[in-house]
Formats: structure tokens, sequence, C-alpha cells
């Protein structure tokens, strides 16, 4: 019994020791819980909730780019998808297999959809195929039971029904690069694009809206349980172009086969009704993706169709700068309007001579006479008195070699040279550089939409800013009203002998562009609005006194070493509305490849009149889809 | 108590009415209880159902009380005399798992039987404890000293430990090695020698670390930096002490936990079934069903301290053990305290042979309860 008690007892003193060990471990239990819930209970509690929401974008649709009168440039399609839920069928490849017998799929198709298959989770669905026309909607509408797991949803696509009518205004849409997507997390949707040319390009904010968002209960792995909050977002904003899209299309129609832009501009607001460029390209092949192969043929071609030669085409202007020059040395005093010079047919200085386009010479020629015939001996005797400083300072006025305030992006300055801009590059400005310069040739580089500021300008003395946006969301934008824009401070009378004169080149026997008056309108008895112009031709290689000398003909020449042919004009010549410019490259004569695209233009754009006079810019009906 | 209670009893064969009346139904309640906690939590972690989860383990909670009962009816001094023959049993079924169970998880640990899946080295536990208790049973203080009694006990540990190492069941060896150990020390090891077992397994687990499998291992490296890999091992301790936390003082909100409703939180409906009920009902909840543990536990110790027989104290001991250590591994790991695995909340989480594992050692628990007073033959007693 003493023993048992001793034993006992030994249990006893053990086991309080073995149930302190147990009570003092579950404490610790407890106090580790009092840590885990109530301490860091705070820093958890986020950690669950970011667990359990997720935020997800949504994406509004794009707001549509749309003509003056509300006709669609730019908008969205819907994109009808098939797509797949692996998880809600039996057999994916008999659902594969089946839906190949209404809508064939091609291998790579297949390939492609197995490897997506494969790498998503089996309730996230992967699209079959995109871009379902509306038979093939129904077919698979029709046989929805053979195909369980299959559904089809709708989203947008960027699509530009006038495709290269409006390709180099638009732009175009691609998806967006890494570096965007960083600034704007709507661009981290699937889908998404983003403006890269173009008014798509300049209007991208506007035209993207704001992202709307969706909060949403998810689980473990990722399946939506239930919305919890829906935040709208902001759609995008229409856009009105100042393009009248009838005149666009008709412009570039005329422009033919020619390697060739033109503007046509409001003279009064410098509104641009119309800017083509031909040859142009499809926009929409960059939404899908431009192939290699297309993208070497546009790149190798000489006509450059992804240049947008209104604004980024570089040409000298040729005689259809004379009147900045008549104007410098009007201004500058250096002649009378009255003041005859004596063309022989050349003009020598120094040891150099400079010879007039009319071999035998024009005679005695005042101001109004030396642009009518385009005598060139005039302008090598203004040029010479008035300098090519005071030359420059004229033109930049007039928008030539400055930088304008068109939207697009790419659209180039040019370039008007001055006396310490070639001292700058280290030659010498000789008087023999002004006389050439006097005609329009040499080192100028000026855009066609910079020749129609100018021919606008001189058609109504205000300072008028070429522009392509004439309303955002139905706001009309500043610069509509010819008010808006200030007098161009250039003498009235200076500026009425070139109105006067420019008439005359159309509409005046002997003029240089008689060509270009232009017709009656159709069914009118009304006697025919009047445009004032001014031809031109640009060499591009130096004629030879030896090629001069054996009678030389330019048509004669491979087409790059063609004289570009221009032309500028204004209607109608009493009350200047339509301004425009049109450059044909390699065309030969300006009185003869641009001088006729001129008229029917203008005829056009004056058929137009009554439509694009309609102030109000309508919105088409629907809304952006 | 009364002195005429606690006499001896020395009559072998004292009715049944007498021994259901000698059954601590305090303590049946707090297992019921505890039953009962885990209908509510595997109602929530079956979306609030009671299917397929709830339902089945109230009636396997019934069908193990029942058991419970019986066992606790049969005599200890019977269960005594055929204790080396349960470890024996327990023996052939583990090398059996060894040889023919079903691999889960890397590990060869069950046998299908009945419908259900059988852990051999949960019955292992309890027939460790009885060969064990059966073997000190007799030793005086003396004999505890010498340490050639020793060497069997110790063998009758090693044999087992080993096969569940071989499975390979780390926790659960370890948790075999543990309730073996604490029936040495009920039983009046030395000190000096405990504090050697001690040494031997800290100076020893380098050793050990290296002869683990690799998923041990990670499990391991996991625990002790949980975020160095959040989607991969660690996810389930990080996602587990997120719903902790997140619970807060008052909870979520019963059926509104959403790391267990979302199914962020894995095994909710086993392993992290505590988790889940802490998530739900916060601090407040979690510390109600740790203190109804302890009481449970503490119960048992203090059934171990009621017997008037050695046997019934280190059977008593060993048991209550074994259920600690199911409760502190199992919170333990689901706080991200220790290495996570497989061990489930005794009576809460899901899983019927656990359950009836568990209710087993209960019957035999409270055998000894029933028993406490009976008295073993003069030889045994007076060793």
């Amino acid at each position: 019994m003493k023993r048992e008690a001793q034993r006992s007892g030994v249990f006893t003193r053990r086991a309080l020791i073995i149930a302190g060990a147990q009570v003092a471990a579950i404490g610790g239990l407890a106090a580790r819980l009092y840590q885990v819930q109530v301490e860091e209970g705070a820093r958890y509690t986020t950690m669950a909730e970011s667990n359990r929401i997720s935020a997800r974008l949504i994406a509004p649709p794009r707001g549509r780019l749309l003509d003056r009168g509300g006709a669609i440039l730019a908008g969205n399609r819907l994109n009808w998808r098939a797509l797949l839920v692996a998880e809600q069928t039996g057999d994916v490849g008999a659902t594969l297999e089946n839906f190949g017998r209404i809508v064939p799929l091609s291998e790579t198709e297949r390939a492609r959809i197995e490897r997506e298959l494969r790498r998503h989770r089996r309730f996230v669905p992967i699209m079959v195929r995109e871009f379902l026309t509306w038979e093939d909607m129904a077919r698979i509408e029709v046989n929805a039971p053979e195909l369980p797991g299959i559904l089809v949803d709708v989203g947008t696509t960027r699509e530009y029904p006038h495709g290269p009518a409006m390709a180099h205004v638009i732009g175009y849409v691609a998806p967006p690069a890494e570096a965007d997507v960083a600034e704007d997390p709507l661009l981290s949707l699937p889908g998404i694009r983003v403006g890269r040319a173009g008014m798509e390009r300049v209007h991208d904010t506007v035209l993207r809206g704001r992202a709307g968002a969706v909060q949403l209960e998810v689980n473990a792995v990722g399946r939506v349980i239930r919305e919890l909050d829906r935040r709208e977002g902001t759609q995008g904003q229409d856009v009105n172009l100042t393009i009248d899209l009838d005149l666009q299309k008709s412009v570039l129609e005329r422009l033919g086969d020619e390697s060739a832009s033109a503007v046509v501009m409001d003279a009064r607001n410098g509104e641009v009704l119309a800017m083509a460029t031909n040859p142009s390209f499809d926009p929409s092949l960059f939404n899908s993706g431009v192939s290699q192969a297309q993208w070497v043929a546009w790149t190798s071609n000489r006509r450059a169709p992804l240049i947008n030669k209104a604004v980024a085409g570089l040409y000298a202007p040729g005689s259809t700068f004379k009147m900045i020059v008549a104007l410098a040395g009007f201004e500058a005093r250096v002649i009378t309007v009255g003041e005859t010079v004596y063309c022989p047919g050349y003009l020598d200085f120094g040891d150099r001579r400079f010879h007039c386009w009319r071999k035998y010479g024009h005679g005695s020629v005042d101001m109004r006479a030396a642009i009518k015939v385009s005598c060139d001996c005039y302008f090598y005797e203004v040029a010479k008195r008035v300098g090519i400083d005071r030359i420059a300072a004229m033109s930049n006025r007039f928008g030539l070699g400055t930088k304008l305030d068109i939207e697009l992006p790419g659209a180039r300055a040019g370039h008007v040279p001055t006396r310490a801009w070639r001292i700058a590059q280290g030659k010498a400005w000789n008087i023999g550089d002004t006389i050439v310069h006097g005609i329009g040739q040499g080192f100028f580089q000026l855009t066609p939409l910079s020749l129609a500021t100018m021919t606008a300008r001189l058609a109504t003395g205000r300072q008028v800013e070429p522009h392509l946006t004439r309303a955002i969301g139905g706001t009309m934008q500043r610069g509509s009203r010819p008010e808006d824009w200030p007098a161009l401070g250039v003498a009235e009378r200076g500026l009425q002998v070139m109105r006067d004169a420019m008439w005359a080149v159309v509409n005046e026997q002997g003029g240089t562009a008689l060509i270009a008056r232009l017709p009656a309108a159709p069914g009118s008895t009304a006697p025919p609005a009047q445009m004032a112009g001014k031809t031109g031709s640009v060499q591009v290689r130096n004629v030879t006194r030896e090629q001069r000398e054996r009678g030389f003909k330019s048509e004669n020449l491979p087409w790059e070493y063609r004289p570009h042919a221009l032309f500028v004009g204004y209607a109608p010549h009493d009350a200047p509305r339509y301004a425009l410019a049109v450059v044909v490259e390699h065309g030969n004569a300006g009185s003869e490849a641009a001088a006729p695209m001129a008229r029917d233009i203008m005829a056009a754009t004056m058929a137009r009149d009554p439509v694009i006079r309609s102030e109000r810019p309508r919105v088409a009906a629907g809304g952006a889809p | 108590m009364s002195g005429m209670e606690r006499r001896l009893i020395r009559d072998n064969s004292f009715d049944i009415t007498s021994k259901l009346f000698r059954i601590s139904w305090i303590y049946v309640l707090l297992l019921s209880a505890l039953a009962g906690v885990g209908y509510v939590a595997l109602y929530s972690a079956a979306g609030g159902a009671p299917d397929p989860y709830a339902a089945r383990h109230m009636f396997r909670f019934a069908v193990g009380l029942v058991l419970m009962l019986s066992i606790a009816m049969i005599d200890i001094r019977f269960i005594q005399k055929m204790s080396w023959l349960a470890w024996l049993g327990g023996v052939v079924l583990l090398v059996l798992v060894l040889k023919m169970g079903n691999v889960g998880k890397g590990a060869q640990r069950w046998i299908e039987l009945g419908g259900m899946q059988w852990q051999p080295s949960e019955l292992m536990k309890l027939c460790l404890v009885l060969g064990l208790a059966s073997w000190f049973h007799r030793a005086s203080w003396e004999k505890m000293g010498n340490p050639l009694f020793l060497i069997p006990p110790l063998i009758a540990v090693a044999i087992p430990v080993g096969l569940i190492l071989k499975q390979p069941n780390l926790g659960t060896a370890v948790i075999t090695a543990v309730v073996g150990g604490t029936v040495f020390l009920g039983a009046g090891l030395r000190w000096w020698k405990v504090a050697l077992a001690a040494g031997g397994v800290v100076g020893g687990a380098p050793i050990a670390y290296s002869h683990l499998r690799d998923y041990q291992r990670a499990r391991i490296d996991t625990f002790l930096n949980p975020e160095s890999d959040p989607l991969g091992a660690g996810y389930n301790i990080i996602q587990s002490k997120i719903a902790l936390g997140s619970g807060g003082i008052w909870g979520k909100g019963y059926l509104q936990g959403t790391q267990g409703h979302l199914n962020f939180l894995p095994e909710k409906q086993t392993d992290f079934i505590f988790t889940m009920l802490a998530e739900e009902f916060g601090l407040v909840g979690s510390l109600a069903v740790l203190g109804l543990l302890a009481c449970i536990i503490l119960g048992g110790m203090l059934i171990a301290l009621r017997c008037r027989h050695q046997y019934g104290r280190l059977v008593a001991l060993g048991i209550s053990m074994n259920f600690f250590m199911y409760v502190f591994v199992n919170i333990a790991m689901v706080m991200g305290a220790i290495p996570v695995g497989g061990v489930p909340l005794p009576l809460v989480s899901h899983g019927g042979s656990a359950m009836i594992m568990v209710m087993i050692g209960m019957g035999v628990l409270m055998s000894v309860h029933v028993h406490r007073d009976v008295e073993f033959d003069e030889r045994q007693r007076d060793l």
C-alpha cells in the first residue's frame, strides 16, 4: 500500500504538471488568436476584401467621327462573336466538330482554340470565331442544341465605311502599346483600340471616354459570384469634322490615278472641306493587324500611299508664289502697281541668264499682267529689288513656311528660305538665289495645305487657320465664324490687285488658266460663279542649256523627272468663299494637269454650296452603337 | 465524495445500472456540445445546408456515442488483459496498410472498410496507450529506475512510430511518440531521462530533416516562410490567416464568412474547420470553442487523477494527451504556428473514421471513469 501511495503521489504530481503544460499551450493558442484576430485584424480584413472583390473596367463605346453633316466617317460596328465555355459542354471536341460543320474553321483557328482552351480555366469563354455574318449567327442559333457550350456575344469593332477616301484625315486605330496602358487603365481591356494616326489620334481621349468600373465578388478561382457595385463610365463623344464627305469623295475621284493631293477650304473660316490624297490605303487593315507583305507594298510604293501629301508633302510653290513676291514688292514700295517691266524672255544678272517660261518674252508687263500671264522676268526683277528676307516675311504672314494650326499629327510646317538660314548652313546667299526664288523655285518646301491657306488669306484678307474639328459632342468649336479670325494686315489695295489678276488668269483672254473657267451650273440660267486662281509648275530637275536649245519637252521625261503641276484658286471671285490648292506630282504644267482638276473640284464644291452652308452639325441618328 | 463511494470495489461484477450511474454525464454533455459545434460549422461549410457534411456528422456522432457508452460498460480489467493483444492488432494493421493500403497525398495511410477510410495509425495511438499502461501498471517507483525494465516499452513505442514514419506520416508519428512519452512520464520515468530524451529530439531534428520526404520538407519550409510561395505551398496558411484575422472580435456573422464561402479557404470542412468558425464568429467564438476543448482535455486529466489504479490513470492520461495533441496541432496549424499536416479537429471536422476513433478512445476513457474504484488482483496491486 505504501508503494501504491508513492506511485499515485508521483502520478498526481506529474499529471498536474502535464495538465499545467496543456493549459499553458492552450493559453498560448488563445494569445496567438488574439494577436491574429484583434491586433492584426485590420490588415487581414483588407486582404480578405481584396481577395473577394475584383474590380473590372467596362469599356464605353468609342465616340464616332462624323463629317460636317453627320455622315459616319469612323463608326463602331457590332462584332458578333461565337464563344465556347468548356465547362458547359460534355465533349469540347464534338462541339467544335459540330460548329465546324456550320461555320468552317481553318486548321490555324483550331490550333488557336486548342491552345486557349489549355491556357484558360474551364469557365472562361474562349473566342471561337469573330466577325460572324448574320447568316452564320442564324445557323448557330438554329443548331444551338447540338452546340452545347457555344454562346454568341456582341462587342464592337472600329469601322471605316468610306475606307481609303478618308484614310489620311481619319487615321486609324490599333491595339495600345505598353506605355499607353500605364497612363489609362481602360487601355488594359482586351479588344480596346487607340487612335494611332489622323483625327483618331488627335481626339483619342475625347473619343475614348472614361472607363466605367464594376466591382465583382469573385471566389478563389476567379468565378464571378455577384455584382457589388457599378459605376458607369463616360461615353466617348462624337466629333464632327469640317470635312464634307460627298465633296471629299468627288475630289478623290477627280484625282484619278495621279499621285496628287487637293485641299478645299472654306476661305472665310479655315474649315477644311476636303483633304484628299492619292493614292490612299484602307485604314481598317490596321484594326486587325497589317501583314508584312502589305506593309512592304505600302512603304516601297514611290507614290507613298501612307503619307498624307496634303499636310506632309513638300513642294516648291512655283508660279503660285508670285502673288507673295508682288505683295512683298508692293508693300516695300520697290514697285508700284502700274510700273511695267520689260520681258525679253530672259533676265541677265552677272554672268547668269534667267529664262522666262515664254521663250520670246512678254514685252512690257505691269503687276496685274505679270500675274495673268505668269511672266517670270517681272518677278525676277521684283525679287531682286525687294530681297529674300522681305519675301520670306510676307510668306509667313500668308501661312507659308510657318506651323499652321491644323490638328493632324505629321503635318509639316514647311520651309521658306532666308538669308540668315542659308548663312547658318555655311553658304552665301547671292542675288541670283533671290531671283530664282522670285518665281517660287529653289529651297521652298511647302505643303498643299499651306498653299490653300495662302489662297484663302489672299481672298479674304483674314488670317484664317485651316482646321478639321467642327464640333465635339455637338458643341461648335472656335473658328467656325469668320469673325474668329483677325485681319491679315496687308494693304487692301495690293490684295485687290492680286484678286483682280488671279481672276484674269482664269477668266480673261490671255490668262494662263482659261481652262479652269467654271462651267455654268447644270439647269441654271444664272451666269456661273467665277474662279480666281494661279497655276504653277515646278521643275524637279534643272533644265540644261543644251536641252533648252534642242526644244525640250518635259512630257518626254521619265515620270519622276517631270515637273510638279500646281493650281491655287478661290471662288466666287467677287465674294470669296472657297479656296483650294491642287498639287499633281510630276504632272507637267500646272495649266495642263492641275487647272482642269481644280476647275472640276471647285465646280463640285459650288454645287454642294447649300449643303455646306447649313451651319448646324447634324449628328447621325442612333448614337454610337 | 462520501467515504462509501470511495471504497474499493472488490466485487468483479457490479451491475450495468450502477455502471451507467457512474458515467460522467457532464463529460458526455461536453462531447455532445463539441459535436454540436461541428454541426454548426459543417452546416456553414456546405454553404448553409445540412448536406453533405452536417447531417452525416451528427449521425456518426450518434453512432459514436452508442459505441462509447458500450465500451464504457466493458470492465477495465478486461481491457487491461486485452491490452497487448490490442497493441499487436494495431501493429498488424499498420503493416497491412503499408503492404496494401491506399496511397493518398503521397503516403500509404488508408484502409478502405465499410465505405470509410480508416487510418490504422489513429487506432494504434490508443492501442499503444493501452499496451504501455498495461506494462507500467505493475511498475513501482524503484522499478521505473531500472533501465532494463524500460527497454520493452521503448520497443513497443518504436515499432509503431517507425511503421507510421514509413507511410510516411510525420505528424502522426510525432504525436504517437509524444503520447507514448507522456505515459512514460506518468508512470514515473526519471526526469533526467526525460531531459535526455528531449535533448535527443532537439539534437536529432536536423538529422531527421535531412531524411524527410520532399513534401514534408516543403511543409516545414513553407511554415518558416509562408509568403515565399503565396500561390503554392504557402497558399493554405496565408488564406487561413487572412480568414482568421478578418474575423476580428465579433466575426463576420454566421454563413457570412467570405474566405470560407468563396473557397479561398482550402479543406474548410476538414483541417481548416476551426478557421471557418473563427472567421464567422470572431475571437469570441474561437475562444469559446477553445474553452470547450480545454474542458474536455482537462476533464480527461481529472478522470486520470480520480482513478484509483495505475492502469486507469495511465490510460486516461494517454487518451487525454492524444486528444490534446489533436487539438493543439490542428489549431496551431491553421494559425500557421506549426507546419501543416492533415490533423483534423476532433468531433468538429468532417470525417467518419476519425470520429469513430475518437469516440472509441472516449469510450475507454469513460470505462476508466466507470471503473475508477475497481480493484485489480493482489499481485499486481502490491508489486
